[in-house]
């Protein structure tokens, strides 16, 4: 265990305690780590640190909406024969703990029910013809096991106050305890007595916007740290160790950019240098720097570049593609999801299995006739006959059946090697720019991959939203050789995945056919083009529908035979106009559109 | 209930409240859809402003809401035979603003066979849903780009025709429910349908302030309000009241308020110029200036009033042009500049 992991868990520890002070005002906790020892280690050290009577609920990702916000619970109705309500998880939770594991496959709308009722303090149920309110207080631990850029829903990001990671740590067994239950109790009253002068806030403030912070609730939820921060060390004003602590655990995770300031380069480049600057900044200059409000800020700042890993600029692409990627976080099983949701097409016969929704009413309705039977059954048999209680049995279960459009992806993918940045790839973009128009008033998702140079690149995971497409398409670059095999790969890929959750997928192909690049990255034409019509071959041989669009000024022989190799539309475009060019795939997507879309 | 934030100690975002307003004075301008960046306050003001609407009149018992001055004879609860015994009770109550979670169900939306009674007794009766709660008031979507589709179809039929017609389970019945549609969302979850985007009258893009000023005195009011709710909201009652007498004021003017041909005429030229389709643009737009002149105390619509609205008015209606980088609010403002020279 190096000193800097020893400083990292009791970083760590301290989130929890600052967490288990205020759990609901702080939010909660997001902790990257993978699902190993050391995340069991902090888990338990919180759960430690909580109240004993407060509740810790696990929520399981593929939680059903009967069970997140409550509903009816069909056993105890159709015993007590009147509507009973079912307490949903969040429910449970007031006053304690929701534990989120996996949180980077949350869907968006399980993010969502989360938010509201971390916003609003409570859960309304209307629902399964229920309508209640139930208080619901709970602080969030988000467990984000992502790897790259797989983050939990933004706005789950957006709301739990403290980031921290626990990846990449190795700690010995003697390492620091925990804080004790008692002084987190203590802590916890005496939050109120903690004052809060106009300058720290001011401080937070700008020192969120210096670092590209934009959403309000960062400096926020900063100050509610600090100020647990102050009532655990039982000051009643915020000291400089205080903002350090709201900085490290708030502002750092978030932070977009660099602040602007002549000694920020060697804050970066040094890294364990500025750990332990870090502590004297906290420490020491604290009486004389509280003087005056900009040196507030420059706690704040300092805190914040010493917590900055030295690979800070890689960090921060991951950190801005946040926004733009993982629109299809939870959407593992969405095949299944047709029994839950879309369009009501009836009901059948059916066991209450994997989640499906019961049609009360056709129940009732399926019971009703044989009410008399039963009567006499049980009278035969000897047991109590009530003639007010509807008997129900599990023979009647209708189970409701929804249909669901499939969902339909384009993907684009885009040669920007040299030879085609040379030729044409501005009127590519043109072309897919302008598609992507005719996909958002359809409502299908876009997929943007684009190769060049030895691979090729996820630019943009599936997505309806269309300032994100934009976005990626315009950072688009070109030059380079063509990987055309590598571009074909990984659109089979996409495909493949998409298709596996019930989706339809469609890829378009712009490039001017001139492999030049291997799979395995080497150079040569011949190895390259025999790759890329293996690749072609394989993505025929998968079902994906495609669309080969020619870029190149005359026509090439090779382009239409990878487009035989994976039975795709071959549009040779020597002028290619971005309107013509919409309208081939548009056509072309009609034809191919299956059955349940055409409704 | 937990005490809600005082709708005039927000901060900023000046349009959203603006058309928050406007729906408050005039409910004909049809829903207010708020779309924006996060922790910008979207869901604070909706929620604020229910604190602040003046009571309304109902029928005693009715379970429609209905207004004693209305039309009352196809009330589903039988108001009108009561009017015609001449039992007039009537009772002030808060203007109801509904809540229409994520996760609810089509059969407490639209409302459906009363379960208990149908379970206890086997009897067949109606409880009336959500959208006859939110009948004269507002119905809130939060996260409206999470709702699901079929939901969402339902909710737009029963906004347009101002009536929640019920054939399920073996029930039949319709009541009135005309609501203001209040829509809030982020972007980055995907888009709305162009589709639902019409119906929202006005429209309004919320941003997250960049001078350091306004977000320090944000995050200083939140605070304040978070550690003492109740006193905050006591700090601010004077002015919440205000904002109250104005909205009460605005609505009895709002009759008597008049719209010269002349700003009649900047607004179809408004409307012509960015290629709106359809009525529905210009009616809000004339609704909503008009809603606006009535708030600041004038008896005539000027182009002022105009030139305020437009953009909220008009912004989700253009022919969408998704890489044009200005954005549709500024094509507004550069249309209504051309329209109307300052």
């Amino acid at each position: 265990m190096t000193a800097k992991d020893a400083a990292r868990w009791s970083d760590a520890l301290l989130a929890a305690s600052l967490f288990a002070i205020d759990p609901v005002r702080i939010g909660g906790v997001v902790v990257r780590c993978s699902p190993d020892p050391l995340r069991d280690r902090w888990l338990s050290a919180l759960s430690h640190m909580l109240p004993k009577a407060a509740p810790q609920r696990r929520l399981p990702l593929n939680i059903a909406d009967n069970r997140l916000l409550g509903g009816l619970d069909l056993a105890a109705t159709l015993r007590a024969g009147r509507p009973i309500a079912e307490r949903g998880l969040l429910v449970e939770a007031d006053g304690g703990v929701v534990v989120v594991a996996m949180a980077e496959r949350l869907s968006h709308k399980t993010a969502a029910c989360l938010a509201a009722a971390a916003d609003t303090g409570e859960v309304i149920v209307e629902r399964d013809g229920i309508a209640k309110r139930y208080p619901a207080q709970f602080g969030i631990v988000a467990l984000d096991e992502g790897i790259d850029d797989e983050r939990p829903p933004s706005a789950m990001l957006d709301r739990l106050a403290i980031h921290i990671t626990l990846r990449g740590m190795r700690l010995a067994e003697e390492s620091e305890t925990p804080t004790a239950p008692i002084d987190v109790a203590t802590a916890r009253s005496q939050l109120r007595a903690v004052q809060i002068d106009g300058e720290v806030v001011s401080a937070l403030c700008e020192a969120s916007l210096k670092l590209g912070i934009w959403s309000l609730r960062a400096p926020l939820l900063a100050l509610r740290v600090a100020r647990a921060s102050a009532a655990l060390a039982g000051r009643e004003t915020l000291s400089a160790e205080d903002l350090g602590a709201a900085a490290r655990l708030v502002l750092s995770p978030r932070a977009t950019k660099l602040p602007v300031q002549e000694e920020s380069d060697e804050a970066i480049t040094t890294d364990d240098a500025g750990q332990d600057s870090t502590c004297d900044k906290g420490g020491a200059p604290a009486e004389d720097e509280l003087q005056e409000p900009k040196s507030l800020e420059e706690i704040v700042l300092a805190a914040v570049q010493a917590t900055m890993p030295p690979d800070v600029l890689a960090r921060l692409k991951v950190s801005q593609s946040v926004g733009k990627s993982r629109t299809s976080c939870g959407h593992a099983g969405m095949f299944r999801v047709s029994s839950l949701r879309g369009r009501p097409i009836g009901s059948r016969r059916g066991e209450l299995r994997s989640g499906a929704r019961l049609s009360v009413i056709d129940t009732l309705r399926a019971a009703a006739p044989r009410q008399a039977i039963r009567r006499l059954e049980k009278a035969a048999t000897g047991s109590e006959v009530r003639a007010d209680r509807i008997d129900v049995r599990r023979e009647d279960f209708q189970v409701s059946r929804f249909r669901q459009r499939t969902e339909t992806t384009t993907i684009f993918v885009v040669d920007a090697s040299g030879s085609t940045a040379v030729n044409r790839l501005a009127e590519a973009k043109g072309a897919v720019e302008h598609l992507l128009g005719d996909c958002y008033v359809r409502r299908d998702s876009v997929a943007l991959i684009s190769f060049r140079g030895s691979s090729a690149e996820l630019l943009l995971p599936p997505t309806r939203s269309l300032v994100r497409a934009k976005r990626g398409l315009a950072g688009l670059p070109g030059g380079g050789g063509t990987p055309l095999a590598a571009g074909i790969d990984a659109a089979r890929a996409l495909a493949d995945d998409l298709m596996r959750r019930g989706q339809t997928a469609t890829a378009v192909f712009l490039t001017d056919g001139r492999a030049n690049v291997a799979r395995d990255g080497s150079a040569g034409r011949g190895r390259a083009e025999h790759d890329a019509l293996a690749a072609a071959r394989l993505m025929q041989a998968n079902g994906v529908n495609a669309l080969l669009i020619d870029t190149s000024p005359r026509t090439a022989a090779f382009a239409r035979q990878l487009a035989d190799e994976m039975a795709a539309t071959y549009v040779p475009l020597p002028h290619a106009e971005a309107d013509a060019v919409s309208k081939i795939v548009q056509a072309n997507t009609e034809a191919r559109r299956p059955g349940a879309r055409s409704r | 209930m937990p005490t809600a934030f005082p709708f005039s100690a927000i901060v900023a975002q000046e349009e959203m409240k603006l058309a928050l307003l406007i729906a408050a004075v005039d409910q004909t301008v049809g829903g207010v859809l708020v779309f924006g960046d996060r922790g910008t306050g979207k869901s604070t003001a909706v929620r604020s402003l229910a604190a602040l609407l003046p009571k309304m009149q109902v029928i005693a018992g009715c379970p429609y809401g209905c207004d004693p001055e209305g039309d009352r004879t196809r009330c589903a609860d039988g108001c009108g035979g009561r009017a015609a015994k001449g039992v007039t009770k009537t009772r002030a109550v808060p203007v109801p603003v509904i809540d229409l979670p994520l996760g609810v169900t089509e059969d407490r939306v639209v409302g459906a066979l009363d379960l208990e009674r149908a379970l206890a007794h086997g009897v067949k009766a109606f409880e009336p849903g959500l959208l006859a709660r939110a009948h004269r008031g507002f119905l809130y979507i939060d996260e409206v780009n999470l709702l699901e589709d079929h939901i969402v179809d339902l909710l737009l039929d029963v906004a347009a025709s101002g009536e929640n017609v019920v054939e399920r389970e073996g029930l039949s019945i319709r009541h009135a429910a005309r609501f203001v549609l209040v829509g809030t969302g982020n972007p980055e979850e995907g888009e709305l349908r162009p589709q639902l985007l019409d119906r929202f009258g006005l429209s309004v893009e919320v941003k997250t302030p960049n001078e350091v000023e306004t977000r320090v005195e944000v995050v200083r009011r939140r605070d304040a309000f978070d550690r003492d709710p109740k006193a905050f909201a006591q700090r601010w009652k004077t002015e919440d009241g205000k904002v109250r007498k104005r909205i009460a004021a605005a609505r009895e003017r709002l009759a008597t308020v008049t719209v010269p041909d002349s700003v009649l005429a900047n607004a179809a030229e408004l409307c012509m110029r960015l290629g709106v389709d359809g009525l529905r643009g210009e009616l809000t737009l004339i609704r909503a200036a008009r809603a606006l002149a009535s708030l600041d105390g004038w008896e005539t619509v000027t182009d002022a009033q105009l030139r305020r609205v437009a953009p909220s008015a008009l912004r989700h209606r253009l022919r969408r042009n998704p890489l044009d980088e200005a954005g549709s609010g500024v094509r507004v403002e550069r249309a209504v500049a051309e329209v109307m020279p300052a």
